[in-house]
């Protein structure tokens, strides 16, 4: 298998572990995202998929191992040839090329629609407010919400609320994008719809996707890369052809074969 | 017996009084306003030392009775050439007394937003000082607002205490009254009166804020 692309990696995880307390969460993790490229990430629950993410995110730090965003280092700094935890004014610095959209959607529940998604343009990105009202509308009009505009959280159903999260993610322009079990909180009718939105922003491509998922349909048809994890490490990886189709080590089989049976 | 004419007469003295007790009460409570938001959120810091002690600060004031309080920044800061007047003092003490309970107010309110909150506005990468004016602090204020309204009231209640640094409030103008008139019936009567009306005024005015709050 080969997935090395002529472009420098956008992300590069390197032996990356992550422990809480006794339990070991991922096992020196090895992981190159390619600028564009769409990576799913299937496994059983407590596998650590959803950790690989919110290490990039920084929210959570890793144990050992580092990351890289862009050729630079998240969570050190050189200094001196000596790899030294950095501070957060240099997570900041780094922080802005990665996205996130959550499981829980974590909406801002005291903020309009609007708001939710001009917020962070403003008063992170320094944007005036005409500026980000435009990208905002512009964003929740391709995940379909641009009538929502001065509704409230609370007043959208679970499916509209995680297309505004999206839509607030996308309109800092990420270069890494991080949808972490964005459906496995909706109601089935929902899911569909979530589902949709991420496969039209898929297809315009230039924004890397790191794609968590219990969905195995979406990830065949997205994913330019399937990897699967398993007891915190990578178990196995390739494309949607290789890994649904002639998947290599039992640990797979076993878990593709109970969702065929279901 | 009661007198209703001498009742009148001492009227103008007490309210003027209750002028000095309500503007206390306003001042002592923006300064606990302030003061325990600022508390809450030291406690709150990741450096160990620093929250270590903001806890202590809480500790200790809570621990101490605001008259001790209130005669050590009126009668005692003198000796080490800090000299404050009696509304300086009293609303400083009462402030910084009120701060160290409403920092738990607060700390109640700030641990009822949801992780995912704080988590969310990482992802969009906002500095700590921009997530806690715009995301936490909304979140956490507006739901803790009827205890706080009813701090004020308790603090209201409280600011007889400041006649023992000499303040002139509706206390101390009642009991100037009767040393003068021999007359205490009336005086102290009517300022349970005042008491009274005022409490019940701002609770109401407390509720009806709440309301307006939850509809939106």
């Amino acid at each position: 298998m080969n997935f090395a692309s002529k472009e420098a990696p956008v992300v590069r995880y390197r032996k990356v572990s992550k422990s809480f307390g006794d339990l070991t969460i991922l096992r020196e993790i090895d992981l190159d995202i390619a600028p564009g490229e769409k990576i799913a990430v299937i496994g059983p629950s407590g596998s650590g998929k959803t950790t690989m993410a919110r290490l990039l995110m920084t929210l959570e730090e890793p144990s050992s191992g580092t990351i890289e965003v862009d050729g630079e280092h998240l969570w050190h700094k050189n200094v001196n040839g000596k790899l030294v935890r950095a501070d957060e004014k240099h997570l900041h610095s780094i922080r802005g090329k990665i996205g996130m959209v959550f499981q829980h959607f974590n909406l801002f529940p005291h903020m309009s629609i609007l708001r939710n998604v001009t917020e962070a343009p403003i008063h992170v990105l320094g944007l005036d407010k005409e500026e980000a009202i435009d990208r905002a509308i512009t964003m929740l009009r391709k995940v379909g919400l641009a009538d929502k505009l001065d509704h409230y959280p609370t007043q959208l159903s679970g499916g509209q609320k995680q297309r505004v999260a999206i839509a607030r993610a996308l309109v800092m322009r990420p270069k890494v994008m991080l949808f972490d079990e964005v459906t496995s909180a909706l109601d089935p009718e929902l899911v569909g719809e979530v589902l949709a939105v991420i496969r039209e922003i898929a297809a315009e491509g230039e924004m890397a996707m790191l794609l968590i998922t219990h969905e195995m349909d979406f990830a065949r048809d997205v994913a330019d890369r399937i990897i699967f994890t398993d007891g915190g490490r990578i178990v196995e990886q390739g494309t949607p052809e290789q890994i649904f189709y002639k998947p290599e080590s039992p640990r797979l089989q076993t878990f593709l074969s109970r969702f065929r049976a279901g | 017996m009661w007198s209703w004419s001498f009742t009148w007469s001492t009227l103008p003295y007490i309210l003027d009084a209750m002028k000095m007790t309500i503007l206390a009460t306003i001042v002592g409570f923006a300064i606990a306003l302030v003061g325990g938001l600022l508390l809450a959120m030291g406690r709150r810091s990741k450096n160990r030392l620093i929250s270590l002690i903001f806890t202590g600060v809480i500790e200790f004031v809570r621990s101490t009775p605001l008259l001790v309080q209130l005669y050590f920044l009126f009668y005692g800061l003198p000796a080490i050439g800090i000299s404050l007047g009696p509304f300086t003092a009293g609303v400083l003490g009462l402030g910084i007394h009120y701060s160290a309970y409403l920092s738990e107010v607060y700390r109640s309110g700030i641990e009822a937003v949801p992780r995912g909150q704080w988590e969310a506005a990482k992802a969009l990468n906002f500095t700590r000082w921009t997530m806690w004016r715009r995301i936490i602090l909304p979140q956490a204020i507006r739901p803790v607002v009827p205890v706080l309204g009813n701090y004020l009231i308790v603090m209201f209640k409280e600011t007889p205490v400041l006649s023992a640094i000499t303040l002139v409030e509706m206390l101390m103008a009642a009991k100037m009254i009767g040393a003068e008139s021999f007359r205490y019936l009336e005086a102290f009567t009517l300022v349970g009166i005042l008491f009274l009306i005022l409490s019940y005024a701002s609770s109401l005015l407390i509720r009806r804020l709440e309301l307006k709050w939850n509809r939106t």
